[in-house]
């Protein structure tokens, strides 16, 4: 099977820093592939790389299953929708959609057919003679999109487009994008330092940090299986519990957190030891609240609401440990039953043992 | 009036003033002096003599057409060169390198242009540093003039001129996103298309308004083509000149100042026309 995309263990080094170290992959055709990182952790480099602009210092790139070494960016089968989308802003908007045909000879009746069709698949058909300026940063951006697709290209790159966009119109574009992506069916890379972009439009999501992949995944096993502490800590939100394993029996673990509560946990095989330094994950959303205080589960805490922060749907409790002062983030179920919840009060927290993951605390690539 | 509106009017007063004392006033008088004719002493008549003599004269008309067509080709060479060197300054150049390339193109401006111009003739004249080097490497026998020519005096026109381009075209190119040539080269473009699709339609406001500049500044320039073009430099300032100083033909040299004047204006209109900008955009483009 050839892949539209493949690299080969790539790296590439400036000076000392190794921005993109080891890197393979191959995404299938027809795939929205995401490459989500904070920001330095090489992704932009790795794009550049994809699409040309540097070579890399180490391994191959094949698209198609060609290899792309010394090929420059005008001859490759990819196009790049840029950061700031970089629409020419000395021509209108035909003119822009048919740079690249232009360039490859295409006949001008046929060129201005394929903008009006691409302006039709885009749902902004007629524009052609309107100037960058007068469209919305919404409209921009399809514009962008257009102008690559419109030249059919085996992989679209994309490098934080929405980026500059508001919460709003980001929230649409992204659907939007996810949209397009599957109308046209070309293979899109979209890289992203926000997972909430890479989680929603991906078919796959590779975890980026310090110039590695940690995680290549859905985004639901990301989400629910992170491998690494890296992965847990910037795939969602997360509670980190510092502490030591105390004991293990069979396939759950007994934690001892430094503040001196005790959780148990489930864990992968063969990866923890009794005495062991850990650093346990839980999930805002993973932890029942109750006002009842005497509840029986394996994880229990009795606390303080210290802080209410609402935003909406996605409102979150501020919890403090009676015993151990230790302070977990609670998201509040949106059922009306807390709505009355205040400061200072007492509930109680519970999760499954399933819940949690936890991980070795020598980690140092922790977020 | 208030007084803020009054304020306002103080602080523009010296520029108004400066306007209409120093330019619009004495530009005025020229126009007044070059319509008359003096019949005797201190007796003058309205008279288009002076620019009858312009047109039936064929020197006149020479030496004008040629100082247009020597600056508009000074001008375009002068883009040439700066556009490059611009380019570098904007765009590969960092930090303190920069400052440098900017530095070297500023210094030739310490020296008064009357110094500078005497140090090319140091160079170039016939008992001077490059013949004497010519002479002692063996690829001359005879001293070599390079001064009173064309070439030279084209020379010294651009050299004094690159400073003036180079500013307007850094500022402007400095204000391009380095993704957009990456987006030309990424939809396929080649060094030459993206050059003449994006670079160069980015900048022209910069290219339009360093052209005034220089355009201008050349074809008032007397110095230069003077001393480095000798006699036959054939320069209109110097016909201009001749006629206030040598002649004492007020009238005359205040026509020719008046023509030049028109020319300069026809010249950057045209300009201005085929580059499909307005006055106001070149000369804000450097903000």
């Amino acid at each position: 099977m050839t892949f539209d995309l493949e690299c080969r263990n790539v790296s590439k080094q400036f000076g000392d820093f190794q921005a993109v170290n080891d890197i393979s992959l191959e995404i299938p055709a027809g795939s929205f592939f995401s490459i989500l990182g904070p920001s330095g952790c090489g992704k932009t480099t790795l794009l550049r790389m994809l699409a040309g602009f540097s070579e890399p210092d180490q391994g191959e790139i094949l698209i198609k299953g060609k290899k792309m070494a010394g090929i420059p960016p005008n001859k490759r089968p990819v196009n790049m929708v840029f950061q700031h989308l970089a629409l020419f802003p000395m021509m209108n908007i035909g003119e822009n959609i048919a740079y690249g045909l232009k360039r490859n000879k295409v006949p001008k009746q046929e060129r201005d057919k394929k903008v009006a069709d691409v302006l039709e698949r885009i749902d902004l058909p007629g524009i052609e003679n309107k100037s960058v300026h007068q469209l919305s940063g919404g409209q921009k951006q399809r514009v962008a999109i257009a102008r690559c697709l419109v030249l059919e290209p085996d992989v679209l790159l994309l490098d934080e487009p929405l980026g500059a966009l508001d919460l709003k119109l980001r929230e649409q574009m992204k659907v939007e994008l996810k949209k397009l992506q599957q109308a046209f069916g070309t293979t899109f890379i979209y890289i992203t330092h926000d997972q909430s972009e890479a989680m929603v439009m991906s078919d796959q999501v590779a975890v980026m940090n310090h110039g590695r992949f940690e995680q290549v995944g859905s985004p639901q096993s990301l989400y629910y299986q992170p491998n690494t502490a890296f992965v847990a800590g910037f795939v969602g939100n997360n509670n980190r519990i510092e502490g030591v394993v105390e004991s293990i029996v069979g396939e759950t673990a007994i934690i001892r957190s430094d503040a001196g509560q005790q959780f148990k946990t489930t864990f992968p095989e063969a990866t923890l030891h009794s005495g062991q330094q850990v650093h346990l994950y839980i999930r805002p959303e993973a932890i029942h609240i109750r006002r009842d205080q005497n509840v029986t589960s394996e994880n229990h805490i009795n606390g303080r609401v210290e802080s209410i922060l609402f935003d909406g749907g996605n409102s979150q409790v501020l919890v403090k440990d009676t015993e151990s002062s230790q302070e977990l983030t609670v998201s509040l179920p949106q059922t009306r039953e807390f709505n009355d919840l205040t400061a200072g009060e007492m509930i109680s927290l519970s999760w499954d043992i399933r819940q949690s993951n936890v991980f070795s605390a020598n980690n140092k690539s922790e977020p | 009036m208030n007084g803020k509106k009054l304020s306002f009017y103080l602080l523009l007063m010296p520029l108004l003033l400066t306007l209409a004392l120093l330019i619009l006033l004495p530009q005025l008088d020229m126009l007044g002096i070059s319509l008359r004719e003096r019949v005797s002493y201190g007796v003058y008549e309205f008279s288009l003599l002076h620019y009858q003599a312009f047109f039936t004269e064929p020197l006149y008309w020479n030496t004008f057409v040629r100082t247009a067509v020597m600056s508009i080709l000074a001008t375009a060479l002068t883009l040439l060169i700066s556009f490059p060197v611009a380019w570098y300054i904007a765009k590969i150049a960092q930090g303190k390198n920069k400052n440098l390339m900017f530095l070297a193109c500023l210094i030739p401006f310490w020296v008064s242009e009357l110094v500078r111009t005497y140090g090319w003739m140091i160079l170039l004249r016939e008992s001077g540093v490059i013949s004497g080097f010519l002479q002692w490497a063996g690829l001359a026998d005879a001293p070599v003039e390079m001064l009173y020519n064309d070439i030279t005096v084209m020379t010294g026109l651009v050299y004094t001129s690159m400073l003036f381009m180079v500013v307007p075209l850094v500022s402007t190119l400095e204000g391009m996103d380095d993704s957009l040539v990456e987006a030309a080269y990424d939809l396929g473009g080649n060094h030459f298309t993206v050059l003449r699709t994006v670079i160069v339609p980015y900048a022209v406001p910069g290219i339009v308004s360093g052209c005034i500049v220089v355009f201008m500044l050349t074809l008032g320039n007397y110095l230069t083509p003077t001393l480095l073009g000798g006699k036959d430099s054939l320069w209109f300032t110097e016909q201009i000149f001749t006629q206030f100083i040598t002649r004492f033909n007020w009238e005359q040299g205040a026509a020719f100042g008046v023509l030049l004047l028109c020319l300069s204006s026809l010249i950057v209109w045209l300009g201005l026309k085929l580059s499909k900008q307005s006055f106001k955009q070149a000369m804000t483009s450097d903000a």
